[in-house]
Order: C-alpha cells, then sequence, then structure tokens
C-alpha cells in the first residue's frame, strides 16, 4: 500500500508538471496580454510595467523562473488585483467551490443510485421509462440553461429561494442543484445499466433459490455489486463539477474559484491562470488517486500493491 | 397425495413461454412422481424443458412463463397456488436447488461463510453467531478443507469444485426433503465432477432428502439415479428404473442417447450423434416430437401423438413402436452390444 501511494504520487507531480508546461506555453501563444485592455498607455509606460512583471524576458526563461517559484511554493502575484498572492486569492475563495462541489456530487451521487435502483427494479414499467426520460434531461441540458432555469422559476417567479448571491445555506441550495444535474444523470443511468446486469445473474436467481424476499435480495446481494462500478465513475463526474462550476459560478455570483478562473482568462492574469490550473489538476489527481483507494477497500476481489500486473 | 410413498407428485404439467414470436410450448403435459428418499434423473438435450420443469418446482420461472394447467404437489400442498411470499418461505428450506455453474452462483462479494448462513438465517431465524457456527459444520460435511479458516474468504478465492461444495453447503443447509440439481457437475472438470456426485450421494443418506437430478449425461446418471426420465421436446418420452432404462431401453430417442455415450471401448474419432435437431415448439408436431429424427418412424407417428405403454410396472414409453400392431423392430446393434456391455460391467 505504501508502495502503491509512492508511486500514484510520484506520478501527480509528474502529471502536475506536464499540465504547467503545457498551459504555461499555450497562454503565451494566446493572443493578447494582460495590458491589451488598457489602450491609454502609451508605449513606453507599457514597456514599463511589461519589465515590472517580467514579460518583457525571453518565453523560456520566464517558464524557468516559474518553475522555480512554483516549486517553492510561491505562484506569483495577481496581474488583477495588483498585491494579492494567487495562493492567497485562491484559498480565500476554495471554500465556497469546495462546498458547493461536494454538496453536488452527495447530492447528484445519492438522488442517481436511488431513481436508478427503481428503474432496474422496475425495469420495463413506466416508472423504468419515466426514470430513464428524466436521466436522459439531465445528461442533455446544459448547466448553464438548468441554472437560469432555477433561477427563473424558483427563485424569480416562485420567490422560493434567493437567486443568487452567497450568504447562507439558502444561497447554495440552486447552483448545488445545477451541479448535480449530470453526476445525477449519469449516475442513475449506470446505477440502472449495472444493476439489470446484476440482477440477472446466476448468484441472484440462487439468492431467490434461497428463500430471499424481493427486498432481501435488493439489499444483501444486488445493491454491493452493482454500485461497486459506480465508485469508478466518481471520478469523471468530479471533474464534471469542476469544469460546470465555471459556468454555474458565475451564474449565481458565487466568489469561488470557478468564477475567479473565468475572471482571469478574460484579464489575462497569467499567474493566476496558472495557479488555478495548477490546482485544478491537483484537486483531480487526488480525486482519481482516493476512487481507487476506495474502490480497493470496498471490493475484495482487488487488492491494492505496488506490484505491476 | 395419490401415493404416500411420495413426496413430490407431477400432473398434466403445461408450460408455455410468451415470446414475440408466439407462444413456445417449453412443457407439454409431463407426469412424474418423486419417492422419499429417490433420486429420480431427468434426462435429455437441451432445450427438452428439464430445467423449466425444476424451476416451476420452485416458481423460479421467468415472468414470462405462462402456467397453462396441470398441477404440482409438494407433501399435499399445491405449489401453483401459492404466491410468491409462500413460495419463498418454501424455497432454500424444504425444496433447494444446485445450479449448474458454481463460477457465477456465489455472491463475488459477500463472504462464503455469510451466503451459506443465510438461508439459515432467513428460515430459521437463528442469530449470526448461531448461523456461523452451522454454516462451519455443514461447511466442513460438505469437505471444505480448513473450513474455520476459510469461512471468511470471498468465492474468488475458491477453486470450482471448492466453491460447488459452497453451493451444496447452501441449498443443504436447512436439510430440504426435495434437492434439485441443476446439471451440477457440468461446469466441472471429471476427476473433480466424480468427487462432487460422491459427495452428493453420501449426504443424501445423512440427511435423507429426495434428489431429482438434471443431466444431460446418461454416464452421469448411472452411478446416481434410482429412476430415470427421458425428456424430449417438452414431454416424458420414457421413464423407468436405471437398469431398466440402461438394459431394456424401448424409445428410439433413448437408444439415440445411449449411442451417443462413449465407453472405454469407443475408439471412432467422431462420437455418434443423434441426427437432425430438435423441433420448433412455438409449432410443436402433431405427431411423436421425435419422428423426424427417427429412422423407425411409422406413418401413425407423424398423425398421433403416442400414449405411454407399459413395459413392466416401474417401465413406460410413448412409442407407437409398443403397439401391438406395429412391426417388430429391434434396437440397433451397437446398442445392443453397449446394453450387453452394461450388464456386464455392473455385475462386475
Amino acid at each position: 500500500m505504501v508502495r502503491y501511494l509512492a508511486k500514484r504520487i510520484f506520478y501527480l507531480i509528474l502529471t502536475l508538471f506536464i499540465v504547467t508546461t503545457v498551459t504555461f506555453f499555450l497562454m503565451k501563444i494566446m493572443p493578447g496580454t494582460p495590458l491589451t485592455n488598457e489602450a491609454k498607455l502609451s508605449p513606453s509606460e507599457r514597456n514599463m510595467v511589461l519589465q515590472q512583471y517580467g514579460l518583457n524576458k525571453p518565453v523560456w526563461q520566464q517558464y524557468i523562473s516559474y518553475i522555480a517559484n512554483a516549486v517553492h511554493g510561491n505562484f506569483g502575484t495577481s496581474f488583477q488585483f495588483s498585491d494579492q498572492q494567487v495562493s492567497y486569492l485562491i484559498s480565500s475563495r476554495v471554500g465556497p467551490s469546495l462546498l458547493l462541489g461536494l454538496q453536488a456530487i452527495i447530492v447528484g451521487v445519492l438522488a442517481g443510485i436511488v431513481v436508478g435502483s427503481l428503474g432496474a427494479i422496475k425495469k420495463g414499467t413506466w416508472v423504468d421509462t419515466t426514470t430513464t426520460i428524466v436521466s436522459i434531461l439531465g445528461i442533455s441540458i446544459p448547466s448553464f440553461v438548468l441554472s437560469i432555469l432555477l433561477q427563473y422559476f424558483v427563485a424569480l417567479k416562485w420567490g422560493w429561494l434567493p437567486i443568487a448571491g452567497w450568504s447562507g445555506f439558502a444561497y447554495t441550495i440552486l447552483p448545488t442543484l445545477a451541479l448535480a444535474a449530470m453526476p445525477f444523470a449519469e449516475s442513475a443511468r449506470f446505477v440502472r445499466t449495472e444493476m439489470v446486469d446484476v440482477l440477472s445473474a446466476d448468484y441472484i436467481e440462487l439468492a431467490r433459490a434461497k428463500g430471499l424476499s424481493k427486498f432481501g435480495i435488493i439489499y444483501h446481494h444486488a445493491l454491493r455489486n452493482s454500485l461497486i462500478p459506480l465508485v469508478t465513475i466518481v471520478g469523471p463526474l468530479a471533474v464534471n463539477i469542476m469544469t460546470g462550476s465555471l459556468v454555474v459560478e458565475n451564474i449565481f455570483a458565487i466568489p469561488g474559484i470557478g468564477e475567479q478562473f473565468v475572471n482571469s482568462v478574460v484579464t489575462n492574469d497569467y499567474p493566476t491562470i496558472m495557479g488555478l490550473t495548477i490546482m485544478y489538476c491537483f484537486m483531480l489527481c487526488v480525486v482519481l488517486l482516493i476512487t481507487d483507494i476506495i474502490y480497493g477497500l470496498i471490493d475484495p476481489r482487488i487488492r491494492i500493491t505496488g506490484k505491476r500486473g | 397425495m395419490e401415493n404416500k410413498d411420495d413426496i413430490l407428485e407431477v400432473r398434466n404439467l403445461t408450460i408455455n413461454f410468451k415470446t414475440y414470436a408466439g407462444k413456445v410450448q417449453a412443457i407439454r403435459d409431463i407426469s412424474f412422481d418423486l419417492k422419499k428418499g429417490e433420486t429420480l434423473a431427468i434426462v435429455g438435450e437441451s432445450g427438452s424443458g428439464k430445467s423449466v420443469t425444476t424451476r416451476s418446482i420452485m416458481g423460479l420461472n421467468a415472468p414470462n412463463a405462462e402456467i397453462a394447467g396441470g398441477s404440482i404437489k409438494f407433501k399435499d400442498e399445491e405449489i401453483l397456488d401459492k404466491n410468491e411470499k409462500q413460495l419463498s418461505k418454501l424455497r432454500g428450506k424444504s425444496i433447494a436447488e444446485i445450479f449448474q455453474d458454481p463460477m457465477t452462483s456465489l455472491d463475488p462479494t459477500m463472504k462464503v461463510g455469510k451466503q451459506v448462513a443465510e438461508p439459515l438465517r432467513i428460515h430459521q431465524g437463528m442469530s449470526k453467531e448461531k448461523a456461523m457456527e452451522k454454516a462451519l459444520e455443514i461447511m466442513k460435511l460438505v469437505g471444505i478443507t480448513n473450513a474455520k479458516e476459510r469461512i471468511n474468504d470471498y468465492p474468488y478465492q475458491f477453486s470450482g469444485g471448492m466453491r460447488q461444495r459452497i453451493v451444496i453447503a447452501i441449498a443443504l443447509v436447512n436439510y430440504p426433503q426435495v434437492l434439485i440439481a441443476d446439471e451440477p457437475t457440468t461446469a466441472l472438470d471429471v476427476t473433480i465432477q466424480a468427487k462432487i456426485l460422491h459427495l452428493m450421494k453420501e449426504l443424501q443418506t445423512k440427511i435423507n432428502t429426495s434428489i431429482i437430478f438434471i443431466t444431460h449425461d446418461l454416464g452421469v446418471v448411472a452411478g446416481m439415479a434410482d429412476r430415470v426420465a427421458v425428456m424430449y421436446a417438452g414431454k416424458i418420452v420414457e421413464y423407468g428404473t436405471v437398469d431398466e432404462i440402461f438394459y431394456n431401453a424401448k424409445h428410439p430417442y433413448t437408444w439415440g442417447l445411449l449411442g451417443s455415450m462413449p465407453t472405454l471401448d469407443t475408439d471412432a474419432d467422431v462420437l455418434p450423434s443423434i441426427p437432425g435437431t430438435p423441433p420448433d415448439l412455438l409449432e410443436p408436431p402433431v405427431g411423436d416430437a421425435f419422428a423426424a429424427r427417427n429412422k423407425y418412424a411409422l406413418k401413425i407417428d407423424t398423425l398421433k401423438q403416442p400414449p405411454f405403454f407399459k413395459v413392466s410396472n416401474t417401465h413406460y414409453a410413448a412409442t407407437w413402436l409398443l403397439d401391438d400392431r406395429a412391426p417388430k423392430v429391434t434396437p440397433p446393434a451397437d446398442i445392443v452390444k453397449r446394453q450387453e456391455h452394461f450388464k456386464a460391467t455392473h455385475n462386475n
């Protein structure tokens, strides 16, 4: 296990390094500089600012100094908010995003399990059809459309919940629902397929032959076997939520990192873009690592070792 | 019950499967008895209705199965009248089943001990500890080596033969009165087969159960069964004691089955088989379903279903060849040779 972890952490660092490098150069290829929008600057003033931020040096020198600083935990200062450290900017905004993300994945996956199981148990009936339609809608409606629909109906028309902003639990409900739609729909479909499969397995037949009730069969045998593979898609679902939050946080004016990311790209705030990219990448790798470890813990057939094969 | 020695009586059972193509007449009016303590083998090729018959005894047929008529009596209780809840009280307690493939019939994510203990917990309401104790006992009985250490292992940690022993343990843990074994050794290799069959025979006397043994392999039947029923296209075509079926079979289909059984003297490259394929049960033939593959078929075979002709008190066969008006037909030479061979090896 220790060996396995060490190996995974090594790959994590390698991934981070590659992503950092690629993003850095991609960003430089992008047209425009942080000063594109500052039309009033004279050429000499422009040069002065570029020099101050080290942007007039050759790109490879900029890259080396960035990596050197990043290794020491210094991700630079934001261009947009001139005296704010990128690390501070991110850490002060990560809370709302994490909270929303966690809420969304818990709500989405739990609802998906319930709805997907129902669909499988009642296969071929109207229940199955309804759950399938709901999950297809959940997959095909983009989160920004859903966000706006929720805002229009629930907040504006019926006035049940605040329309946007960030001050208390009530404010988290709509964005959580908007973010949860995708993981809900994906896991509902996944659980339905898995459980339909499991319910036709020989060991379910044997469970019936043992005299277990319908509920007993589902609870003792079908659920565990169909939920284990679900863990494998929780990683990708978390990614989904992270990218979804870029849009949803903007729509609901949530002071999270997703909203910040979009702002930074718009203003060519290089250090912040870099910092956020590294952080997203890091979170992603950690989520995937955790799902792999969980898989090994809940599925007795998989034992984690550092060895190949 | 018509006979007090019987534990199970099936009368005129008829089962159809509703499919998109129409009604598949899987079981067409079959009747048989199972006596207390005996082993009845049901033999026939794939699709002849062996498993459908036994599944209906447990009420385990697929949802599209429709019982069109007949009766299944277990100790004066009519099984076909029972609802799902009443059936589940019977399953795993009075009537248990051993499944064909041990590789897929155990829950891969549940410890084997717990799986063996499950029927005890459901039917006898035993506490966890007590059920595990009992499970351990039965696991030792079916010959799991180091049962005590292995009770908390998962199915994937066992070999095929060991898994089938666990499946047997699950079936026997409540000492059922009727045990259905649906090709229990088909998925195992030959040396393990013999061990499992021996174990079943041994346990049968220990817990005094009646066995319905389904197989397509007559070779397995010889050492296992007291009586044999041969099924073809959803009907029983011949039944009798093991000796009667092996030494004195009357139905050409049974001859075909006996003829396709390899013996130690068989040195042909290709094993003999029955030519042709079974009939389409969507529209079964009017007469004898085997007529099309039967070189002894008479004209009447294509017109009229043969009734059962009595050969002895225990031996009946449904073939027009036994009618007084039919020409006298002797079994093919190689079957006669085989019958001699069986007799000779039996007497040794």
